[in-house]
C-alpha cells in the first residue's frame, strides 16, 4: 500500500478574525476614517495637555477675536478661548455621541432581531416599538430628569450623573428606527435557504442569530451608527439648550454650534469649527463602517 | 396578508388606547405648568384661579375620561356635522386647548396645509433625489460619485437645522435678497403669481429639510443595494443574460427596498408631525411649530391630541410597511 | 447716535404738527413681527404680553400710560383726580366721565355699561381672569349714566388707576361678551379670537399661535386715522428673525422685544432698512439670594423653608462681597448694550423712585477680598475656598435658558472665584423655571439653588404691590404649595411695617419717599443682588412714522398714528 500522501500544511490554519483584520487593512477608506477618527479622539482627550488654556477662563479684553497665534481658533464673546473649547467641546460631544450611539445601536439591534426572528414577540415588541416612537421627547426627557437627576447625581457624581442621564435619555429616545430597519430585514433573512439549512443541521437559535443574521443585517445597522453619531451629538446640544443637559459652563461641540449661530454673520468661524468637527467625526464614521461591512462580507473578500 | 391586515387594524385600537393613557400619563408626570408664560407681575393667587379655571383642579382619571370622550365622540360628530350639515355636537365640548382657549382640532386643521406643503413637497424631493443617488452610488461603489455622495450626505446630516437653516437665510434671504425669510401662512395661491410667491417662500425650508431626509434615505439605500449586488441570484440572473438594466433596477432594487420603505414608512408620520426646528427658523407656523408651542406652554391637551394623531400614524404606516414586506419578498409572512 | 436724533426730532415733529393731509388707509398694510405668537386676542383670559399687546390694537382702556408713565385719557374725557373731583376725598372712590361719541367696530355705542360689564366678566368667581389684581379691593361698579362710571374700593385706595387703564385692562363690548361669563369663558372662541373694540383695528382673520390680519377700524374715533388700511401681525420663531426681517431684510415694519447680543443687534442695523429703539420701564434683572438652606442633605418639606436658615448667605459680609465683585457695566455692555443700565436697585423707575444711596458701578475684588477677611470669613484649609464657621462658600447658581444668562453666570462664576466662592452653573428650560408646578424641583419658587437670576418688573407707573413681594408672608412654603412672590424667603418685620404705611399714604412725593427707603432695606439687607436695569430694545423700518415706544403700556400703544414716511 502507498501511503497517501496527506498534504501538510505549511501554515496554521488562517483565523476568520485575521481574514477580516487583513481585509480591513487594505481598505482604503477604512484605514483613512481609522485614522482620522484615532486623531480626532486624540486631539480632544490628549489635545488640553498641549494646549493648557482653561475653556471657562474668560478675558474680557480677548473677546470676539480672529485667529491669532495666541489663539488659533480665535476668542468667543466672553474672549474664551476657542481651540481650548472645542477640545473640552469635543471631550464630551464625542463620548456622549459614541456611548449613545451604541446603546442605541444595541437596543435597537436586540429588540430588531429578536422581534424578526421569533413571531411570538414580534407583536409585543413592535407595538412597544411604535409606543416609543409614539411618545412625545421633550416630556419623556422632562420626567427622566426629574425622576433620575439627583439618585444619579448622588451615586455618581454631578458630571457622570449627567453624563449617564444623557447618554441613557438620547439611547433610549433613539433605537426605534433602528429596531424597524433590523427586524424588517431579519423577516426576510430567516426565510432564506441558508437559514433554512442551517436549521435543518440543528443550528441553535443563538448561533443562528449570532452566526447567520446578524453579520446580515450588519450593513443597515452601519448606517443607524453613522447617522446615530450625528444624532446623538445634535441631541445633547438640543438638551442643553433645553436646560436638560450639561451645566452651562461646559462646552460641547452642538452647543458651540448653537451659540455660534447667532454671529454667523460677524464671525463665521465660530460655526465653521464644531459644525466641521462634527462632520469630520460622522465621517470617519462612516468610511470606518464601510470598511467594516466590506472586511466582514466573505463575498468580496479578497476581491 | 388581508386577515393578517385586519388582526392588526383591530389590533391597534387596544394598542392606541394603551398608547394614549401612557401619553397621558407621561405628561402629568412631566413637570411644567400651563401657567408658566404668564408674566411674573401676575400674582400667584390669580394664576391658581386661572388653573381651576382650565379644569386642572379635577383628578387624573376624570380629566383622561374627558379627553376620550371628547376625542373619540365629540370630535367625530363634529367633522360630521361639518361635512353633511347635521347637528350632532351642538353644545357639547370639545377638545380645548389651555392657550387659546378655542377647540384644538380647528387649529390643527389650520395647521396642516402648510405642513403638508413644506414638509411633504421636502419629502417627496428628497425620495426623488436620494433613491437614484443611492442606487447609482451602491453600482459604482467607491466611484468619484459614491465619494462625493458620502461626502456631501454625511456632512448634510451632521449639520443640524438650526443652522443650516439660518445659514440659508443670511445667503439667499439677507445677502442676495431671492427668497423672504419669513413664510407667509395667509397667502392663498389662486394665481400663477401667488403660486411663484407660494413656491419662492417654499424654497429654503425644502431645501434644508430635504438635505437630512436625503442624507439618510440614500445612505440606507446605497446600504442595501451593496449587499444585494453580491447576491448569487444577481450572478445568475446576469447569466440568463439579463440586460444590466433589468438586474439592477427590477432584481436587485426590489430585494434592496425592505429598509428603504421602513425609513420611509417611520418618516411619513413624521411629515404630519412636521419638521419642529426647520418650521421655527422659517416661521412657517405648521403642526411642528405648534406642537412645541403648546410643549413650551404646556398645553396638555394640545400635546396630547397631537401626540395622540401621530401615534395613530405611526401604527398605521407601520403596519403599511409590514404589509409592503409581504409584497417586495413574498417568503415574509407574517400568520 | 445723530441719526437717531433726527428721527427722534422727525418723530417729534410730525406729531405736533396736525396732519393735515392725513386719511384713513392711505398707507396700504403695515406688518409686525413678534417672536411670540398671540394665542388669543382676550387678555383677560391670558394674561401673556404677546397677547396683551396684539389686543391692544383693537380693544382699549379708558386711559393709557405714556412713554413716560404719565398717564392720558384714550376713552376717557380726562384722568379722575382728587383736585378735579374724580377721586373722592376719602380715597374710596373714582368716578370715570367716557368720552361722548365713541363707537363700537360694529357701529354701537361705547357706554357705561360695558365697562361695568368688563369688571363684572373679569372679577366672575369662574372666570380665571388673568387680570384680577387689576381690580382687587373693587367693591362696586356702578353705572351713573351712559358717559358716568363710578368705582368703588373697600378702603382708602390711594393709587385708584387698576381697573380699566393700561394695555391689562381695557374694555370689552357687554353685547358681544355677555353670554361668555365664568365659565363660559373659554368656549365662546369666536369673541375670544375677535373682539370687537374701539381700537384703530379690527381682525379679518386671526390663525392663533401664528398669524393676525386686521383691517382699519371703519367707525374710529378719529377719522383720518389710522393712516394704515390693513395691518398684519406675524408671531413665532426667535428674535433674532424679527430683528433681520425688520433690519436686514425689511420684510417687516415693527419688531418687538430683540433680547439679542448688542454686536448682534449693531451688524443687523447695518443692514440699513430699520432702527432699533430701547426704552425703560422697572425691569431689573437680578440675582436672588436664598435666605434659607436649600441643601439636599436636608428632607423634602424642610429644604429651603424658614426652617433651616441659609449657613452663610444672611451674613452681610458675603452677600456686599458678592455684589462688589461683580464688574456691572460689562454686564451691561455684553449682554445688553443700549438696552441695559447699571443699577443697584431693586426699583430703578419710574424716576420719582429709583433710589441713589448705592453706588456699585465699579468692580472692587480687593475691597470685596477685604471684607471678607475682615468678617474672618477666610480659606482655611487651602483649597481656594473660604469658609464661614466650617461651611465652604460654595453655591448653586441657577437660571433660566437664555444665551445672555449663560454668558453673565460665567462670568460671575469667575469673579467669585477670585474672591473665594466657589459656584455651580445650572440652567433651567425656561418653561419649567418659570412654571409654578410644585412637583418640579426646579421652579424658581421652589428655589433649591443658594442662588439664582432672573428679572422681574411691575406694570404701569406705582411700585406698592411690587414692593409687597417682600413681605414675610409671601415666602413660597409647602403648607401654600410653593407659590408666593417672596422668591429669596427675605423677612424683616421693619419693611413689613413701612410697606404698611405705604398702602396708607397719598401723597404721591411722600409714596416715593418710602418706596426708594423700601428699595433699599432690601437691597441692605441681601434680599438680592440687582444686576442690570433692563429695557426693552424693539425696531422697526425706517420707513414707518409714528412709533414713540412706550414700556409702560402695550407697545402698539399709538398704532393709530403710524403711518408711511414718504419718500424714502
Amino acid at each position: 500500500m502507498t501511503e497517501l500522501s496527506q498534504p501538510q500544511p505549511t501554515k496554521p490554519p488562517r483565523s476568520q478574525w485575521l481574514d477580516v483584520w487583513e481585509q480591513f487593512r487594505q481598505h482604503k477608506g477604512a484605514m483613512m476614517g481609522a485614522t482620522l477618527f484615532i486623531l480626532i479622539v486624540a486631539t480632544v482627550y490628549l489635545g488640553p495637555y498641549l494646549w493648557d488654556i482653561d475653556p471657562t477662563k474668560t478675558a474680557i479684553r480677548e473677546r470676539n477675536q480672529g485667529p491669532s497665534w495666541a489663539h488659533p481658533f480665535g476668542t468667543d464673546q466672553l474672549g474664551r478661548d476657542l481651540l481650548a473649547r472645542m477640545m473640552a467641546g469635543g471631550a464630551t460631544s464625542v463620548s456622549v455621541g459614541i456611548t449613545a450611539m451604541l446603546l442605541s445601536l444595541f437596543l435597537g439591534s436586540f429588540v430588531g432581531v429578536l422581534a424578526g426572528f421569533f413571531r411570538k414577540l414580534d407583536g409585543p415588541l413592535m407595538r412597544l416599538t411604535d409606543l416609543f416612537l409614539a411618545l412625545p421627547l421633550l416630556p419623556l426627557l422632562l420626567v427622566m430628569m426629574l425622576l433620575f437627576r439627583e439618585p444619579l447625581n448622588a451615586a455618581f457624581g454631578l458630571e457622570r450623573g449627567i453624563f449617564i442621564l444623557i447618554v441613557s435619555a438620547i439611547g433610549i429616545t433613539s433605537w426605534m428606527p433602528t429596531a424597524r430597519i433590523v427586524r424588517g430585514d431579519v423577516l426576510a433573512l430567516k426565510e432564506r435557504e441558508f437559514v433554512l439549512a442551517a436549521r435543518s443541521i440543528g443550528t441553535t437559535n443563538t448561533r443562528l442569530i449570532t452566526r447567520h443574521i446578524l453579520p446580515n443585517v450588519l450593513s443597515p445597522i452601519m448606517v443607524s451608527a453613522t447617522l446615530g453619531i450625528a444624532t446623538a451629538i445634535i441631541t445633547e446640544s438640543a438638551l442643553s439648550f433645553l436646560g436638560l443637559g450639561f451645566p452651562p459652563d461646559f462646552p460641547t461641540w452642538g452647543r458651540l454650534l448653537q451659540d455660534g449661530t447667532d454671529y454667523l454673520q460677524q464671525f463665521p468661524e465660530r460655526v465653521i469649527w464644531p459644525g466641521l468637527a462634527i462632520s469630520l467625526t460622522v465621517l470617519s464614521v462612516n468610511y470606518l463602517g464601510d470598511g467594516l461591512r466590506d472586511a466582514l462580507d466573505p463575498r468580496i473578500r479578497g476581491r | 396578508m388581508l386577515t393578517f391586515t385586519i388582526r392588526r387594524l383591530v389590533l391597534a385600537i387596544p394598542t392606541l388606547l394603551f398608547i394614549s393613557l401612557v401619553i397621558f400619563l407621561l405628561l402629568e408626570l412631566a413637570p411644567g405648568d400651563p401657567m408658566a408664560q404668564v408674566p411674573l407681575t401676575v400674582p400667584p393667587e390669580v394664576k391658581e384661579k386661572m388653573r381651576e379655571a382650565l379644569g386642572l383642579g379635577q383628578p387624573m382619571h376624570i380629566r383622561f375620561w374627558k379627553w376620550i370622550v371628547q376625542f373619540f365622540w365629540i370630535e367625530p360628530q363634529v367633522l360630521i356635522d361639518h361635512m353633511f350639515g347635521t347637528t350632532f355636537s351642538a353644545g357639547d365640548l370639545r377638545v380645548i386647548s389651555w392657550q387659546t382657549r378655542s377647540p384644538v382640532m380647528d387649529i390643527v386643521v389650520q395647521r396642516i396645509p402648510q405642513t403638508l406643503w413644506v414638509v411633504g413637497t421636502a419629502y417627496v424631493v428628497a425620495i426623488i433625489i436620494a433613491l437614484p443617488i443611492g442606487i447609482y452610488s451602491a453600482y459604482r461603489q467607491y466611484s468619484w460619485f459614491d465619494q462625493l455622495g458620502t461626502f456631501v450626505s454625511m456632512v448634510g446630516f451632521s449639520v443640524p437645522p438650526f443652522f443650516s437653516g439660518v445659514l440659508v437665510i443670511v445667503i439667499f434671504s439677507v445677502q442676495l435678497g431671492w427668497f423672504p425669510s419669513i413664510y407667509d401662512t395667509t397667502l392663498v395661491v389662486n394665481s400663477w403669481d401667488s403660486f411663484v410667491q407660494q413656491l419662492k417662500q417654499m424654497v429654503m425650508p425644502v431645501m434644508v429639510l430635504a438635505l437630512q431626509i436625503t442624507a439618510q434615505l440614500s445612505r440606507f439605500m446605497r446600504a442595501s443595494m451593496l449587499d444585494n449586488l453580491n447576491q448569487d441570484y444577481v450572478r445568475t440572473a446576469r447569466a440568463k443574460g439579463l440586460s444590466e438594466y433589468v438586474v439592477v433596477m427590477v432584481h436587485v432594487l426590489r430585494n434592496s427596498m425592505i429598509p428603504v420603505v421602513t425609513v420611509i414608512a417611520l418618516g411619513i408620520p413624521s411629515i404630519f408631525g412636521g419638521a419642529i426646528i426647520t418650521e421655527q427658523v422659517f416661521k412657517v407656523n405648521g403642526i411642528g411649530q405648534l406642537l412645541i408651542g403648546a410643549l413650551q406652554a404646556n398645553d396638555l391637551p394640545m400635546v396630547q391630541t397631537l401626540t395622540f394623531i401621530f401615534a395613530v400614524l405611526i401604527v398605521l404606516f407601520n403596519l403599511i410597511a409590514d404589509v409592503l414586506y409581504g409584497i417586495l419578498d413574498p417568503r415574509i409572512r407574517y400568520d | 447716535m445723530k441719526l437717531k436724533t433726527l428721527l427722534m426730532g422727525a418723530i417729534a415733529c410730525t406729531a405736533m404738527a396736525p396732519a393735515a393731509f392725513a386719511e384713513r388707509g392711505k398707507d396700504g398694510n403695515v406688518s409686525i413681527i413678534y417672536w411670540q405668537a398671540p394665542s388669543i386676542l382676550n387678555p383677560f383670559l391670558s394674561g401673556g404680553t404677546k397677547d396683551v399687546e396684539s389686543s391692544s390694537l383693537i380693544i382699549e382702556p379708558l386711559a393709557r400710560y405714556d412713554e413716560n408713565g404719565g398717564m392720558v385719557p384714550f376713552l376717557a374725557t380726562e384722568i379722575p383726580t382728587v383736585a378735579n373731583g374724580g377721586v373722592s376725598e376719602d380715597l374710596t372712590t373714582i368716578t370715570w366721565k367716557i368720552a361722548p361719541g365713541i363707537k363700537w367696530s360694529d357701529g354701537s355705542a361705547f357706554t357705561a355699561h360695558d365697562v361695568k360689564f368688563t369688571a363684572d366678566y373679569c372679577m366672575h368667581p369662574e372666570g380665571g381672569c388673568a387680570q384680577l389684581t387689576k381690580f382687587e379691593g373693587v367693591t362696586s361698579v356702578e353705572v351713573i349714566d351712559d358717559l358716568t362710571v363710578k368705582v368703588t374700593f373697600d378702603k382708602p385706595t390711594p393709587f385708584p388707576y387698576g381697573p380699566f387703564v393700561g394695555g391689562e385692562s381695557p374694555i370689552i363690548q357687554k353685547a358681544q361678551f355677555e353670554n361668555c361669563m365664568g365659565a363660559k369663558a373659554p368656549e365662546c372662541t369666536e369673541q375670544n379670537f375677535g373682539p370687537i373694540g374701539t381700537g384703530p383695528f379690527v381682525v379679518t382673520e386671526f390663525k392663533p399661535n401664528d398669524v393676525i390680519t386686521m383691517k382699519a377700524n371703519e367707525n374710529y374715533r378719529d377719522p383720518n386715522k389710522p393712516a394704515f388700511a390693513t395691518l398684519t401681525f406675524k408671531g413665532g420663531g426667535d428674535a433674532t428673525a424679527a430683528g433681520r426681517a425688520v433690519m436686514e431684510t425689511g420684510e417687516f415694519d415693527y419688531a418687538w422685544n430683540l433680547q439679542l447680543a448688542p454686536e448682534v443687534i449693531q451688524q443687523m442695523q447695518a443692514g440699513g432698512k430699520g432702527t432699533p429703539i430701547a426704552g425703560f420701564g422697572p425691569l431689573v434683572e437680578r440675582i436672588m439670594l436664598n435666605q434659607t438652606n436649600p441643601s439636599p442633605d436636608l428632607p423634602e418639606g424642610e429644604r429651603s423653608t424658614a426652617k433651616h436658615p441659609h449657613p452663610f448667605l444672611k451674613d452681610p459680609a458675603v452677600y456686599k462681597a458678592m455684589s462688589m465683585a461683580i464688574d456691572r457695566p460689562l454686564l451691561v455692555e455684553i449682554g445688553y448694550g443700549q438696552a441695559g443700565q447699571v443699577t443697584c436697585n431693586w426699583v430703578p423707575a419710574p424716576a420719582a423712585v429709583n433710589s441713589d444711596t448705592f453706588k456699585c458701578d465699579t468692580q472692587d475684588i480687593e475691597g470685596a477680598k477685604k471684607l471678607l477677611d475682615d468678617a474672618g470669613i477666610v480659606d482655611t484649609d487651602g483649597d481656594g475656598i473660604r469658609e464661614k464657621d466650617g461651611v465652604p462658600l460654595k453655591v448653586v447658581y441657577q437660571t433660566s435658558t437664555n444665551a445672555v444668562r449663560q454668558d453673565f453666570q460665567a462670568l460671575i462664576k469667575e469673579w467669585w472665584a477670585e474672591i473665594g466662592i466657589e459656584s455651580e452653573l445650572r440652567n433651567i428650560n425656561a418653561s419649567v423655571f418659570f412654571g409654578g408646578d410644585p412637583g418640579s424641583p426646579d421652579t424658581f419658587q421652589k428655589f433649591y439653588a443658594d442662588v439664582e437670576m432672573y428679572a422681574n418688573t411691575f406694570n404701569g407707573t406705582d411700585p406698592q404691590s411690587y414692593l409687597a413681594n417682600l413681605l414675610c408672608d409671601k415666602a413660597p412654603k409647602p403648607e401654600s404649595q410653593w407659590q408666593g412672590e417672596n422668591i429669596s424667603r427675605w423677612c424683616s418685620e421693619e419693611y413689613d411695617a413701612l410697606h404698611a404705611e405705604l398702602t396708607k399714604t397719598a401723597d404721591a412725593a411722600e409714596r416715593a419717599a418710602i418706596a426708594r427707603k423700601l428699595n433699599d432695606m432690601a437691597i441692605e439687607g441681601g434680599a438680592m443682588i440687582p444686576l442690570v436695569h433692563r429695557g426693552r430694545l424693539s425696531a422697526h423700518s425706517n420707513t414707518l412714522g409714528g412709533v414713540v415706544l412706550n414700556v409702560w403700556d402695550s407697545e402698539l400703544w399709538n398704532a393709530a398714528d403710524w403711518y408711511r414716511k414718504t419718500g424714502s
